[in-house]
């Protein structure tokens, strides 16, 4: 455990320090959001209705942005070597690295949500149902990317095809997502269905993920 | 063992000095294969406790193949690789330190957190990090970021890595490379340590490295 607990403040302190990508997703989250009405114009009735939505993408996107330095990075300067010679079981050092990566640039885009509703006119009570969905839905993004930063690893400018095998794959937690904020918005749907839904959803793919991430990993190794 | 003749009592215990006196190396018929070429092929050597042995050849014939093979970063296409008396619960990378081009730094982490962390993560504990950046000379600018280092700063707080966290192997990738006169006799110094300590090196070089009794595995010499 000790081993696991030094790589998870390693990442996390190389994610706030310069060059991380902590800020670089919060900030990036931001920006979607603030396009948005600029791009639909005044309608405060639409902008309420299509919030949660544009919320979720806007994670979605940023969530994604930070990915394809998660093992990239340690690939790069011979880290990866030494994590494969480690004691540690490969499949708990990835998904150490993946609540790392959660913690650093997952959970800010969950505390940044209600803040950003403000703009998208969401009232107080909407915008804690996008949070908490976000909450409960944004670790499947992660562990979902972690897959395909395992399986891109060895390719020079891995990032574009990280985000081509990536997007598809996180398309049921979007829905489960989304369905659960209107749910708890608008209705007619009770907001429980979706919501134990999308938690089964990152249940499913925090035992997964880390299991196809060191698969992925040790077959590319040549 | 039938080899190993002697009283096998408790003095032969992981606490005498020499650490592991049955350790043994043996490789045959290794085959390695990298992108569909056949690297090398029929390779055999044998390196006991407290020997070194110096991989050399020309560029391309397959020396830091060989090392990533053995710590278990390249398959095995065929024959045969093995640790006698390590512990069998480990893989042999895993016993092993793999030391390659790449320093496994993180510029954005000082000197003392980078190998902190490779210390803590590699199984050493807290492990003696203060004395290993001064085994290597480093321990006056621990708290330097490492993007501040030169080639061969790097090169010597990755060496400090093999000191701060015991492993019977140690693969070198070219050590010496980017280290001055100095740096390098004081690498020497670590590795003859560490083979009295009944440690195993096997070492990718193109000159000596400054061990005084060391055997030479040529590669690519045959025809």
């Amino acid at each position: 455990m000790n081993a696991l607990a030094a790589l998870m403040i390693r990442d996390m302190r190389l994610a706030v320090r310069l060059g991380g990508g902590a800020l670089i997703g919060i900030l990036f989250f931001l920006i979607v959001v603030t396009l948005v009405p600029f791009a639909i114009g005044p309608d405060l009735a639409l902008l309420k209705r299509i919030g949660p939505a544009i919320l979720w993408i806007g994670a979605l996107l940023a969530s994604l942005l930070a990915l394809d330095r998660l093992i990239a990075a340690d690939h790069e300067d011979g880290s990866l070597d030494l994590i494969l010679t480690a004691r540690v079981p490969l499949e708990l050092t990835v998904a150490a690295k993946a609540i790392a990566h959660w913690l650093t640039t997952g959970l800010p885009l969950v505390v940044a949500a209600p803040l950003l509703g403000l703009l998208l006119n969401l009232d107080p009570k909407a915008s804690g149902a996008v949070a908490l969905t976000l909450l409960a839905g944004t670790p499947a993004l992660t562990f979902i990317g972690l897959i395909g930063a395992a399986l891109t690893v060895a390719l020079r400018r891995g990032g574009l095809l990280l985000a081509v095998l990536v997007l598809p794959l996180t398309i049921p937690v979007l829905i489960f997502g989304v369905a659960a904020s209107n749910a708890a918005i608008v209705g007619p749907l009770p907001f429980g269905t979706p919501f134990m839904i999308l938690c089964a959803l990152t249940l499913m793919t925090l035992v997964i993920g880390p299991f196809a991430a060191a698969v992925a990993l040790r077959h590319g190794l040549e | 063992m039938a080899g190993f003749a002697g009283p096998a009592g408790p003095s032969a215990g992981s606490d005498s000095p020499r650490g592991h006196p049955l350790m043994r190396l043996l490789a045959s018929d290794l085959t390695c294969v990298r992108g569909g070429r056949e690297v090398f092929s029929g390779l055999g050597f044998e390196v006991g406790a407290g020997e070194a042995l110096i991989v050399s050849g020309p560029n391309g014939a397959g020396k830091s193949s060989l090392l990533r093979l053995v710590a278990g970063l390249v398959r095995i296409a065929a024959g045969r690789l093995a640790l006698e008396g390590g512990d069998p619960e480990s893989t042999i990378g895993e016993q092993a330190h793999y030391l390659g081009h790449q320093d496994a730094l993180k510029p954005a982490l000082s000197v003392r957190e980078n190998l902190a962390f490779w210390t803590r993560f590699l199984g050493g504990g807290e492990g003696p990090v203060e004395s290993a950046l001064a085994a290597v000379g480093l321990d006056r600018i621990a708290g330097l970021p490492a993007a501040y280092l030169s080639a061969g700063q790097r090169r010597r707080l990755s060496v400090a890595r093999l000191v701060a966290v015991k492993r019977p192997i140690w693969l070198l990738d070219e050590p010496t490379s980017a280290l001055d006169a100095a740096s390098q006799t004081s690498l020497a110094a670590l590795m003859a340590q560490h083979l009295a300590g009944g440690g195993l090196i096997l070492a990718a070089a193109h000159g000596p490295i400054g061990l005084a009794r060391a055997r030479e595995l040529r590669l690519g010499v045959t025809p």
